[in-house]
């Protein structure tokens, strides 16, 4: 059996298994389209939750990331997972108790504003767009490298399923598959990870093997953090296990992606669909711990890779290059320039061309792609895309076919997941939040479902078009975008919202309104006007999300203690989420 | 739900009891969460690596960041279900709901 046969059988049996979960779950009332009937299990949804957050930058890209800059990624790692420990604390067992749909449900009636429920509407799009054009453009990108087949196909097959499962099923749809998706997302994994383990450390469990020791070879074992290191100085890189990013920009960008992770809608709602206050407890900590599995492997998988791929490329003579490398240099991820001649390749510190690779013609039989780029002045030769580390693992350990194909399903998994629930929070904030609570209150069920699905499509179209025809620039440029957005506008709210009586609409509405501006006036300004890079105090725009909260709380309690306190009803209804007691299940 | 002035005084009492002391469950929970991820992870890490002996052939405040952090991120949620529960049970609240 050849490995297009395999990619076919993982892929396309995934793909059945959804689509059999979604017609066993359509959704036809309203509760069962936002919040499955309220009636999940806290460790399905824990594993539904672990897939909707986990998304495709998180599966392909993340390990990459680690690779390349050893500890300064771990601003990633703590950051995506300590936010769960601040969405637990103080965010999800009240909202829970709050018993509606959506966040912006809470924001509009805590704050008894119309404004306040428009603003929330028009932060979760942005919040959530961002996001799912990564998501379509991930998964076609897997699939026009799996079947050969052009990149529009690709999202274009994507969006459908997508559509099929999440705009019909709703949560409901979405809950069951996103359990299956995790299961397939958590094998393609660790499966990979553990024979790397085995290879390169002799230790079983991945994990593990990040602080054992290197023991391949005839050497004598050293640890593999070490050898690491030794690699990298040798080649001119920073030690691995020490940052480049200055203290106080590690510090926010970290505290931004927390925060950020607790205010992002599409992670909150899943919470809505368990029974209890009891049950969010219970369920916030499978989720971590699933999320843990993935998150405690993806270090060892970026310090294996990194040794892997330095110790097989660096001094290594092209025509003796492993197999993988020619693979996945001619698709384009992958390019190596000969500049002293000696037809060995040669890697060190710093780009060995200026932008992309850029091909020219064939390669010569028994040589190189060669490429058009201007070569740098330095002596690093090779070019990868750090993207590959993950997909190319199983292939640079040499692992069976089967495994690539289920980490090519994983793949697909992890963007389909995160793009269906995002999908979710983007139908319900047209059909519920703006539809039902401003436009017309006195909208049916039916034709309230009817909105959502039709809003679903709408959203995926959109997406699909940017999948498709990327913004490149724009993206890669706004993701920081959305957790900034996220930590400046609905954590520092929701928060203030159950945590303070006195916090009124007035305080809500500008404290948003400051923190949202500062974020995005830092990021507009730094990202897309000027070319320098001399921040403020050393702030990268990835990090200005945490001052845009401090500037949010601030704003909020000036403007709450100058104009009146909010009126006694909604004093009850604080009173009232703080109390655990019979959640009951989700009403309008 | 009652309205507050439906509340019998102890009613009121004991609400503003299990307020109280989930604020301290969480602020304690908080202060650790804090003291491990940004605290060990980012701003001692220097110091944990150059001062305190190596996890494996990982350096102490290397390994925080990127794998210890997590770990206690998972023990903490972990121990606020417990306490909170406790509490729960405490107070009488949440007595009949469904888990």
């Amino acid at each position: 059996m050849n490995q297009d046969i395999w990619n076919f059988i993982f892929i396309g049996g995934s793909f059945a298994l959804y689509i059999w979960i979604a017609i066993k779950s359509r959704a036809a009332t309203t509760k069962e389209y936002y919040v499955a009937s309220g009636g999940v299990s806290p460790f399905a949804n824990g594993m539904a939750t672990a897939a909707d957050w986990m998304s495709a930058a998180t599966f392909i890209s993340m390990a990459g990331i680690i690779a390349a800059s050893g500890y300064d990624a771990s601003r990633f790692l703590m950051g995506w997972t300590g936010g769960f420990v601040l969405l637990t604390t103080l965010i999800v067992p009240y909202l829970r108790k709050f018993n509606k749909f959506t966040v912006t449900d809470f924001l509009g009636d805590r704050f008894y504003s119309n404004v306040a429920r428009a603003v929330g509407v028009i932060c979760a799009v942005f919040i959530c767009m961002t996001y799912i054009m990564g998501q379509m453009r991930g998964v076609g990108l897997v699939f026009s490298r799996l079947f050969d087949i052009e990149i529009w196909l690709g999202v274009l097959i994507g969006a459908s399923i997508v559509f099929f499962y999440a705009g019909l099923g709703g949560m409901k749809g979405i809950t069951y598959t996103q359990v299956a998706q995790y299961c397939v997302m958590v094998f393609a994994y660790t499966i990979p990870a553990v024979f790397i383990s085995m290879l390169l450390t002799g230790n079983v469990i991945p994990q593990l093997g990040l602080i054992g020791e290197f023991t391949k070879g005839d050497a004598d074992p050293v640890p593999l953090l070490s050898k690491l290191n030794a690699l990298n100085t040798e080649l001119g890189f920073a030690k691995y296990t020490d940052g480049s990013i200055g203290k106080l920009d590690m510090f926010c960008i970290t505290a931004a992606l927390m925060c950020g992770t607790a205010g992002l809608p599409h992670v909150i709602v899943r919470f809505f669909t368990v029974k209890s206050v009891k049950a969010v407890r219970a369920s916030a900590c499978w989720t971590l711990l699933f999320i843990a599995v993935v998150y405690l492997t993806a270090p060892a998988i970026g310090a294996f890779a990194r040794t892997n791929l330095i110790s097989e490329v660096h001094n290594c003579q092209y025509s003796a290059a492993p197999e993988w490398f020619k693979n996945w240099e001619d698709r384009g991820l992958i390019a190596w320039v000969d500049k002293n001649g000696d037809g060995v390749m040669q890697h060190s510190a710093g780009a060995a061309f200026a932008g992309k690779p850029t091909y020219s013609g064939g390669r010569v039989e028994g040589g190189p792609r060669p490429v058009t780029n201007t070569l740098t002045e330095n002596a690093n030769e090779v070019f990868y895309e750090r993207d590959i580390l993950v997909m190319a693992n199983p292939e640079m350990a040499g692992l069976p076919m089967w495994v690539i194909a289920l980490v090519m399903a994983g793949c697909v998994a992890a963007a389909l997941s995160t793009a269906a629930g995002l999908l979710l929070v983007l139908s319900t904030s047209i059909s519920h939040d703006l539809m039902k609570k401003i436009v017309s209150p006195s909208m049916s069920d039916a034709s309230e479902v009817a909105w959502a699905r039709g809003a679903s499509f709408c959203f995926l179209a959109i997406a699909a078009y940017f999948g498709i025809n990327p913004p490149a620039e724009f993206v890669a440029k706004t993701v920081a975008f959305a957790f900034g957005l996220a930590a400046s506008s609905f954590f520092p709210t929701i928060l203030m919202g159950i945590f303070s009586k006195r916090i009124n609409r007035e305080g809500a509405i500008a404290g948003m309104v400051a923190g949202v501006g500062l974020t995005l006036g830092y990021i507009v300004y730094f990202q897309f006007m000027v070319e320098h890079k001399d921040y403020v105090f050393g702030i990268s725009p990835e990090g200005i999300g945490f001052f845009g909260m401090l500037l949010n709380f601030a704003v909020a309690n000036v403007f709450s203690a100058i104009t009146p306190a909010p009126p006694q009803e909604i004093v009850d209804m604080v009173e009232n989420i703080r109390n655990p007691t019979d959640a009951g299940s989700a009403t309008h | 739900m009652n309205s507050p002035t439906e509340d019998s005084t102890t009613e009121r009492a004991s609400r503003a009891g299990y307020w109280s002391k989930s604020l301290r469950i969480v602020g304690i929970v908080l202060s650790v969460w804090l003291f491990i991820s940004l605290g060990c992870g980012i701003l001692f890490r220097e110091l944990l690596d150059a001062w305190f002996p190596n996890i494996g052939g990982a350096p102490f405040g290397f390994w925080m960041a990127q794998q210890g952090s997590i770990i206690g991120f998972l023990a903490l949620l972990f121990l606020y279900r417990f306490l909170m529960n406790r509490l729960d049970k405490e107070y009488g609240f949440g007595e009949g709901d469904p888990s």
